[in-house]
């Protein structure tokens, strides 16, 4: 603020001194430590960085997902065609779903697991719904980088990103590397028995 | 060093010119009589080793990208086609995607070159900072240009380096959907990289003429470290200094043709020959070979520190790794620059160099095992390097005695020989 009025004092009195002499046209305002050329000067220059703001915004907003990106935000899957032991992956937002019809081995070594042993500790029912144990649908990206993982591998019975060693077990949480976070579970519905909506 | 000029126009014409637009006089100033210190190594060249760099892919990829298509479901094919027939395509298309590796070794010369000489001390740390910057601008294009082939790496690689951003806390996702423009890489990230990958090759071009303007205040160091005393320390760049440049180019494009002519997809990985795959990640995702010592220092960091998880740890790293760079002008305090006379530094900057190699071929092996402990040994000692040994040698090292000009210096090394 102050280097702006220094610049502004300055201006002020090169253009006086250039057509008339800075003597002539100085008044007691232009002493002080403010004045109407300062005011002028702030004003104009905030306005314009506000327009400046506003024309830069819609240049970089045009990044962001676009309206036919978007649109893509809901499917509807049946997963009745899925035996136990079966994984499909879809695609949702561009992004690929694991849905997976988990075993009974799975379920209960899932359930087994204290909270204690893990690194981002979230119990199987919170990742699955009521009624809908089986069904385990997550977002196939490990949250490290977003690899693939690989499934039924790995040192836990669930899934195995081969890029950076994460491996996640079989209710498809982070159990050892360097991924931080369990597999996403988005948000999704059982609208019948086996029909599912995702988004 | 600016007055130096001995342009005197030779016509009316040049004179009339050189009024209005002295082109002519700064050409002869900054390209032919400029005073360069006579003792210039070959690893000198590689300045004008990268400009070549520089011009070779921006004249190929003006090329490929008349034939080229920046859209997911063209892409992968257009590049085949550009391979398969377009009149010399093969050969233009090989140019530019060899010349990136080749832009990189000269580049990773021309930076150890400036670490082992002192390059980066008083008055150079600007110089060398533009240096940092002219690297990152191109590793940024690099990587976006890689993207544009749209196989297997292409995108695996575009989605992994996205994922970085993640790590940040708060704003890390919706920072990835604005870098994508989507929920994961898809169409309109290939065509803003396609956009950009065009864009920087200039933005580095500008970089590269403030660079030269830097280097041409205070002149070229030189491998004795000392500085231009007087008239006997310097030759002419041209014809002494165009000449070695332009020979050394000739000897650079020999390996350059080769891989070109006989090899040119041997650099690359055989699963960008495979389209892109949204669902299907390759066994192992591997950077170009440029890359790997810093991917090697993402994937080191598999712990958490405090409250940073291991993702932003890596993150951290790697940013850290390559920002460190800007600031080894005030690390390494020596008041001699070149390593010759460092007794101590001549070693350890032997073992840095030999450890980025080991980085390189780190982040090329899979995630586990002995090669995990082997990348945190080596990430420790690049760090170690800056931030320890730098700063410690400065004060504890006696250097030997620096010959008195670099003209002593050069007519001693004859006297012995």
């Amino acid at each position: 603020m102050s280097i702006l009025l220094m610049v502004s004092r300055a201006g002020a009195g090169s253009v006086i001194c250039a057509s008339y002499g800075e003597t002539d046209l100085s008044t007691q305002a232009e002493h002080s430590s403010t004045n109407r050329r300062d005011f002028l000067f702030v004003a104009t220059g905030a306005v314009g960085a506000v327009g400046a703001a506003a024309v830069v915004w819609p240049l970089i907003n045009q990044l962001n997902p676009d309206a036919s990106t978007l649109a893509l935000a809901s499917i509807q899957y049946d997963v009745g065609p899925i035996a136990e032991g079966q994984s499909v992956t879809i695609m949702w937002r561009g992004l690929p779903v694991f849905v997976r019809h988990r075993t009974a081995a799975e379920i209960s070594e899932a359930q087994a697991v204290p909270l204690s042993d893990l690194k981002d500790p979230e119990t199987d029912e919170a990742r699955t719904k009521p009624g809908h144990e089986q069904w385990l649908i997550m977002i196939a990206n490990c949250t490290h980088l977003g690899c693939i993982p690989v499934g039924e591998s790995g040192d836990f019975d669930g899934w195995f990103c081969p890029c950076h060693g994460s491996h996640y077990d079989s209710a498809g949480r982070i159990r050892r590397g360097p991924a931080p976070k369990n597999l996403v579970v988005p948000p999704y519905e059982f609208l019948s028995d086996t029909l599912v909506q995702i988004g | 060093m600016s007055e130096h000029s001995t342009y005197v126009p030779g016509n009316a014409v040049e004179k009339w010119l050189d009024d209005r637009l002295p082109v002519v006089r700064f050409a002869k100033e900054h390209l032919m009589d400029f005073p360069t210190p006579k003792n210039l190594n070959y690893w000198w060249t590689f300045g004008a080793i990268l400009v070549m760099c520089l011009g070779v892919q921006i004249v190929t990829g003006i090329i490929l990208a008349m034939h080229y298509t920046p859209n997911v479901a063209m892409a992968f094919d257009s590049v085949e086609h550009i391979r398969r027939n377009v009149n010399g395509g093969r050969i233009i298309q090989a140019t530019h995607a060899v010349g990136a590796s080749m832009f990189f070794i000269a580049l990773y010369i021309h930076m150890f070159r400036g670490l082992f000489y002192g390059s980066y001390k008083a008055p150079r740390e600007i110089l060398w900072i533009l240096g940092v910057v002219i690297f990152l601008l191109t590793t940024a294009t690099a990587f976006m240009g890689y993207i544009l082939p749209w196989g297997q790496m292409s995108f695996w690689g575009a989605t992994v380096i996205s994922n970085i951003f993640t790590a940040i806390p708060v704003l890390g996702e919706s920072i990835k959907q604005l870098v994508l423009g989507g929920f994961a890489v898809g169409n309109p990230t290939l065509n803003r990289f396609f956009s950009l990958h065009y864009l920087l090759p200039f933005i580095i071009a500008a970089v590269v003429a403030l660079h030269i303007w830097a280097l041409h205040v205070p002149g070229n160091n030189n491998p004795v470290g000392v500085d231009v005393k007087d008239s006997r320390d310097t030759v002419p760049f041209h014809p002494y200094y165009t000449m070695k440049d332009l020979y050394g180019m000739v000897l650079f494009m020999i390996p350059f043709a080769w891989f070109v002519f006989f090899a040119p997809d041997i650099l690359g990985h055989p699963d960008n020959y495979i389209m892109a795959n949204a669902q299907v990640t390759p066994a192992h995702i591997v950077p170009e070979w440029y890359l790997l010592p810093f991917y090697t220092i993402l994937r080191a960091i598999d712990f958490n520190v405090l409250f940073i998880d291991s993702k932003l740890g890596g993150v951290i790293a790697m940013g850290g790794a390559m920002l460190m760079l800007l600031i080894v002008p005030w690390l390494d305090t020596s008041k001699v620059r070149s390593g010759v006379f460092r007794p101590m530094f001549k070693w350890f900057f032997a073992l840095f160099a030999i450890n980025f190699v080991g980085l390189m071929y780190l982040g090329a092996q899979p995630a586990e095992g002995i090669y995990t402990v082997l990348a945190k040994v080596c990430t420790g000692y690049y760090f170690l390097y800056f931030l320890v040994i730098l700063p410690v040698l400065s004060r504890i090292e006696t250097p030997k005695p620096l010959p008195t000009s670099i003209s002593e210096s050069v007519l001693g090394k004859n006297a012995h020989a």
